[in-house]
């Protein structure tokens, strides 16, 4: 079958999984869904039905219904979009997401891309010098980035260029007094309020870039195709672009699967570090209240948001391996 | 394997065979040789290595000083507050702004902390391994059931599901923390070690130990895993390193339950109670951030040595044999994060 058809059919089927894991978790959840609501609900003198009733429309189980109906009922749910509503908060949860979503693929997107181009050349420049005293110098340095986990960029640059040097602001996406629109203030502002994530995001990823990308450099540096590229007197650049950083960039590809699958978890922490309004830091808000219908939308939409950016990532894969359009995938 | 003598060169091809006459004693030394001491040597050879085992065993002093209990429980108000490293050799570290020793607090949640990456670096490779070598090996149906499994797994990003998790289970042994933090860690190098499988497994060694019969079991064991340690190992390093990075990250958004301190729960409270204000408590937030980055640069400084240990090519050049191999390249594993 068409590599793409197949990948595309996956889709559905891995978020159907993801919605069952969902509603799996909600009932495991301590307590089960929303026991000491009802409990505290019921202490109030609140009639039984009506406590029913309020938890329904809060996610959209009904807990007198069997198991399989509750499942059914939030599949339907979750297929009109609708995630019950935030106890904390007090708006539908689809809303908060909505408006949070956008600003961490923002952060992961911007992030990423920074960090895999810094990082291939990079190593493309250290595999090229190999030995140089500029290889030594940044590989030592990879190392040791590679030790420091991205919070700590994070913190440490919180502390000194936004509270003591005031360089940066202390938090949030986009200062209250700038108005919404596409104007060049407010981009600007946009800017300047995801500068520090970003850049300790970016930081936090580089080292091992760079030497996978060093790594596997000097590997098809040492190819034979590469050394019949120089004989046969092709030009340097084409040799570097084509035949070398290619190569070497493709098994790295595939690891660029994982790698949004854990920057994607990753901004859980970074947002709660700079209070960055995306779904990681409504995720743990949410945790904090015991808000369990926008903890599990939080939950559900990162993980499907993986899901859809794996899923591009996938598609343009094909361009860089011919292999793949041609319906071999087994080979990664 | 290369070859230390010409001796052995002649009994390495049927090794079992000729194990077999040595008298146990003879054994249990070359078995010492061959696990114990070359690979010591050969990983203290190297610089980085060198360096990586000293700072572990730093670690594992300090979690040592805590078992037996040779430095003082962190208590409050058992020192001046606020006290800033060196100033008083009592308390090399400083301390915090309720009086407790640093030093103390580090040294006492260091068994835990170790506790818990070494678990849950086991626990992502074991599985990994096992998962990864069975799906490429055996193939077909096996095959296609265990790659959707991981695939799922893939799918769900980790810190999120782990956050939801540990709402649902409150861990706070530290093996059972380990175990859920990397929860779906295993699938991504899993997926990895049955794409390295899938091309030893065309490999004509194998092939030929298929046609003898060998079993199943006993390839996987003797054949293949051979050839994947070196991977297995630096990326057993990785996902520890993950498990320091992931617990920390979410003991500093305080996330996950505790009792007592340890270090992310000291960034969190240095964080949360003014010591990202004023230059006077930089050191508060520091002392757990050089903590955790020492364990974490020990560890891959070790695994940047272990491709050498593994690489049966630097073996041979340790005994002097053979002068003709060239350099080897580094060669650094996986995009994982």
């Amino acid at each position: 079958m068409n590599y793409y058809l197949r990948r595309t059919i996956r889709i559905p089927i891995t978020v159907l999984a993801v919605v069952t894991l969902t509603f799996g978790l909600i009932r495991l959840l301590p307590g089960g869904p929303f026991t000491q609501l009802r409990v505290q609900l019921l202490q109030q003198g609140v009639p039984a039905e009506q406590v029913d009733a309020r938890i329904e429309a809060l996610q959209n189980i009904r807990p007198d219904a069997p198991l399989w109906q509750q499942y059914l009922d939030y599949l339907v749910g979750v297929l009109q979009l609708d995630l019950g509503e935030s106890i904390s908060l007090g708006t539908p949860v689809i809303e908060v997401i909505a408006r949070a979503l956008p600003w961490t693929v923002f952060l992961v997107v911007t992030s990423t891309v920074l960090m895999f181009v810094i990082g291939v050349l990079l190593g493309a420049i250290q595999a090229y010098w190999e030995g140089s005293t500029f290889d030594t110098v940044f590989s030592g340095g990879s190392i040791f980035l590679m030790a420091v986990p991205y919070y700590i960029f994070a913190v440490i640059g919180l502390f000194f260029l936004a509270y003591q040097f005031r360089l940066f602001p202390t938090g949030n996406a986009v200062a209250r007094t700038v108005e919404t629109g596409f104007t060049l203030e407010y981009f600007i502002n946009v800017l300047h309020h995801a500068a520090l994530p970003i850049i300790a995001f970016t930081i936090g990823g580089i080292g091992s870039t760079a030497l996978n990308m060093r790594g596997n450099s000097i590997q098809v540096l040492g190819e034979e195709y590469v050394e019949v590229a120089r004989l046969r007197g092709l030009a340097d650049s084409r040799i570097a672009t084509r035949y070398v950083a290619q190569n070497a960039i493709l098994p790295m590809y595939t690891g660029l699967l994982l790698l949004i699958g854990f920057r994607l978890g990753g901004t859980v922490v970074l947002e709660e570090i700079f209070s960055y309004p995306g779904l990681g830091y409504y995720l743990i808000e949410a945790v904090n209240a015991n808000d369990y219908p926008l903890m599990m939308g939080c939950f559900l939409v990162i993980t499907v948001t993986l899901v859809v950016a794996v899923y591009i990532a996938d598609l343009t894969y094909g361009l860089i391996d011919p292999r793949i359009s041609a319906g071999d995938s087994d080979g990664y | 394997m290369a070859t230390e003598t010409d001796a052995s060169e002649e009994i390495d091809w049927r090794s079992d065979a000729s194990s077999a006459e040595m008298s146990p004693r003879e054994r249990v030394r070359e078995l010492y040789r061959r696990w114990i001491y070359e690979p010591a040597v050969i990983a203290w050879s190297d610089g980085r290595t060198r360096i990586g085992i000293l700072i572990l065993s730093v670690y594992v002093l300090m979690a040592l000083v805590e078992l037996l209990g040779l430095w003082r429980e962190p208590s409050t108000n058992q020192a001046g507050r606020l006290l800033t490293p060196f100033e008083s050799m009592q308390y090399p570290l400083g301390t915090t702004q309720s009086g407790v020793d640093l030093l103390a607090l580090i040294i006492d949640s260091t068994p835990f902390i170790l506790l818990m990456v070494l678990a849950g670096g086991v626990w992502a490779t074991g599985i990994a391994v096992v998962v990864g070598t069975v799906s490429g090996y055996k193939g077909g149906t096996v095959d296609t059931v265990i790659t959707s499994i991981s695939d799922f797994f893939m799918a769900i990003p980790g810190l999120p599901l782990v956050i939801v998790l540990a709402l649902a289970f409150s861990p706070e042994n530290p093996i059972f923390l380990g175990v859920i933090l990397t929860i779906n860690y295993w699938a991504g190098l899993g997926r990895s070690i049955r794409s390295q499988v899938l091309s030893i497994r065309e490999a004509s060694y194998i092939e030929a130990a298929r046609t003898m019969g060998t079993s199943t079991p006993r390839i996987l064991l003797k054949d293949v895993l051979p050839n994947l340690m070196p991977y297995v190992m630096v990326n057993f390093v990785l996902a520890a390193r993950y498990t320091i990075f992931a617990s920390v990250g979410l003991y500093f958004i305080g996330v996950l339950p505790y009792s007592g301190q340890n270090w992310g729960v000291t960034l969190n409270n240095a964080y949360n109670q003014g010591g990202l204000f004023t230059m006077q408590a930089f050191h508060w937030l520091l002392v757990p951030i050089v903590a955790i980055v020492g364990l974490t640069f020990g560890l891959i400084l070790v695994s940047q040595g272990l491709d050498r240990v593994f690489n049966p090519q630097v073996r041979t050049r340790l005994t002097g044999e053979s002068e003709s191999i060239e350099e080897e390249s580094d060669t650094t594993t996986t995009g994982m994060m």
